[in-house]
């Protein structure tokens, strides 16, 4: 255990150097946290309501009383994105605990236990994964209904069968580790393996795994929303803003453009972040642990086994 | 052989569970569709019409047997066939599925060599960062400000439709194809910087380079052909968010196509249609990425064995 911890501290420093050795990383940081702590305090920052109309004030271009400016019923543009990232945030943290809950459960399934439990893991989850995510997203929504648990649902739905295939490669990659044998030549019982051996050495490439997600599942509910089956108007996000200002792109740009910013940066910002704790965590700079995903691996489908092993071909 | 022996199964869970999704889900379709005026024998009427009247059992049977003779039932709102609904939306979103993988491989390929070539450098460093400002900016963002630019603002490409002689097709192609091509080629750009530098550490590389051959030469000939395997993998693991992308775009360009038809089947709560869309695109999903796999015989003759 106390290599474990000293493996932890390892990686902790190394995730510490990557954050202060690039500036991006940095700032990225900064900009996550700050984004969070006024989406968490808007209501009590002096700003108009999100949903206040006022005719006087319609389509009025930034200005001092209103910083980013007016819509076309003269709502306050800034109060409104605010009030968006709350959303689009609690949809990013919303899918990523649903997708790592349910998607390990089943890595572990079908990668610690073999025949059919796995096997049924791996045909439903191909099955899921031969949907395109965005119109499975759709339906669902269309289906269920549109609030703010229904989008989070429909969004996981796309994205758990991924978080799973990801975290079954890591779980069987694991499974074949000395430690893990020793374990179970000494007789340790299944569940205390799995837990205290094989998801505690899982955890790092997990939590890689996750912070890579946020920027998907935030990606998708303004999809969502632009598409108009997302969360509707009045209630402000990102994505029903853009939508919104697309009738008036040319007299009053304002209206797209200050949403589809907040979109970026929070999106780059996560990339940036999940990038640096991928790179503080990778394998070939970091003498032990478990395999570390990638974004590559994790934004999109992995079809098939036999498609999602390009390694399995000898380069 | 293998491969088939899975996707024969897969396609059949997919084809069930679309069933399953319209029909077990909380809400009635009919219900929805007559909105709240909706009288207690309209709602009642419209079930039968849509055979929801019936046992599941039974209407599995009706779903497996329209399956089978390609007839997948009348739309309510476009008093259409759905078949022949899918036949003239399918064309539009396979051009356009084309036009964005043809943007993001040109894209995102070179700038993903430029990048491992010249690793450490700023033109790294610029590389990278622009795939990764790619993977961040939605489709519907790139949409919005491609067709400010270059529909509106210099009006020199259509902002909407989908052309009918072939110029305009072709004219009308560009501006959705590098929307959804943009987000695409970051991904293909970091998958390619990644597998080129891990194949640039491989000894015949560097026996080629000894050899004397020139940096051109070493990676057209001996990096990049097996640095490809992943990247069509990645291209071919994304053709569905890729198909999602197009949806988007179609919205962004007034475009028709499946992602037009399926946003209006579901503001109408036209199901059937919604059924068909959903059916469309996992047989699109699936008999692609069996393309895709056979695309790796060709790029790697060892996966051919």
């Amino acid at each position: 255990m106390s290599s474990s911890a000293s493996d932890h501290k390892r990686v902790l420093r190394r995730l510490g150097a990557t954050v202060l050795g690039n500036p991006f990383v940095g700032v990225s940081l900064i900009f996550i946290v700050l984004i969070t702590l006024l989406a968490v305090v808007v209501a009590q920052l002096p700003l108009p309501n999100p949903t206040e109309q006022s005719v006087l004030f319609r389509l009025k271009p930034p200005s001092a009383e209103h910083v980013l400016g007016t819509d076309r019923l003269g709502r306050d543009i800034l109060s409104r994105i605010l009030w968006g990232a709350r959303l689009s945030l609690l949809v990013g943290v919303g899918v990523v605990a649903l997708s790592a809950t349910l998607g390990t459960l089943l890595g572990i399934v079908a990668g610690y236990f073999k025949g059919w439990p796995s096997e049924l893991v791996l045909r439903l989850t191909d099955i899921l994964l031969a949907f395109p995510p965005l119109i499975l997203g759709m339906v669902t929504v269309t289906i269920l209904g549109n609030n703010l648990l229904t989008v989070v649902l429909a969004i996981s739905v796309g994205v758990v069968p991924r978080f799973a295939r990801v975290a079954r490669g890591t779980i069987l990659a694991i499974r074949e580790r000395d430690y893990v044998e020793a374990a179970r030549a000494l007789g340790a019982s299944t569940p205390r393996i799995v837990v205290q051996h094989v998801l505690l050495n899982a955890v790092d490439p997990l939590i890689v795994l996750c912070t890579l997600l946020v920027p998907t599942a935030i990606l998708t509910e303004a999809l969502l929303s632009f598409l108009g089956l997302g969360i509707t108007e009045p209630t402000p996000t990102w994505g029903n803003m853009i939508n919104a200002g697309q009738l008036v792109l040319v007299e009053a740009p304002w209206l797209s453009t200050f949403p589809a910013l907040a979109i970026v940066l929070t999106v780059l910002a996560f990339n940036l972040l999940g990038d640096a704790n991928r790179d503080a965590l990778d394998p070939a700079v970091r003498d032990v642990g478990a395999p570390v995903p990638s974004l590559d691996a994790s934004v999109q489908p992995v079809k098939t086994r036999a498609s999602s092993e390009p390694a399995a071909v000898p380069s | 052989m293998g491969r088939l022996g899975q996707v024969v199964p897969t396609t059949v869970g997919a084809l069930v569970l679309v069933f399953l999704l319209m029909r077990v889900l909380p809400g009635d379709p009919a219900a929805a569709m007559l909105g709240t005026n909706a009288t207690a024998q309209g709602v009642a009427d419209l079930r039968a019409q849509l055979g929801l009247d019936k046992s599941i059992p039974e209407q599995f049977v009706e779903y497996v047997w329209g399956l089978a003779r390609l007839d997948l039932g009348r739309s309510l709102a476009l008093r259409a066939p759905v078949t022949s609904l899918l036949a003239q939306a399918l064309g539009p979103t396979l051009l356009l599925t084309i036009g964005g993988t043809l943007v993001s491989v040109l894209i995102g390929v070179p700038l993903g060599i430029l990048a491992a070539v010249k690793r450490g450098r700023w033109t790294d460093y610029l590389a990278s960062t622009s795939a990764l400002l790619g993977i961040s900016v939605p489709v519907f963002v790139w949409g919005v400000l491609l067709l400010r630019a270059f529909s509106l603002q210099w009006p020199i490409l259509p902002s909407a439709g989908a052309g009918s002689t072939p110029v305009e097709i072709l004219k009308a192609l560009i501006l959705p194809s590098i929307a959804t091509g943009f987000f695409q080629a970051g991904l293909v750009a970091r998958i390619t910087r990644s597998s080129m530098l891990s194949i640039l550490a491989n000894d015949y590389v560097r026996t080629a380079k000894a050899k004397g051959l020139g940096a051109p030469a070493v990676i057209g000939n001996h990096a990049l052909r097996n640095a490809l395997i992943p990247v069509i993998t990645v291209i071919g693991l994304n053709l569905g968010t890729l198909l999602g992308g197009a949806v988007v775009a179609e919205t962004v360009f007034t475009r028709p196509g499946l992602g037009r038809l399926i946003l209006d089947a579901i503001a109408a709560r036209d199901y059937p249609v919604i059924q068909g869309v959903m059916i469309v695109s996992v047989v699109f999903v699936v008999v692609l990425n069996l393309f895709v796999d056979m695309l790796y015989g060709a790029a790697d003759p060892r996966v051919r064995a």
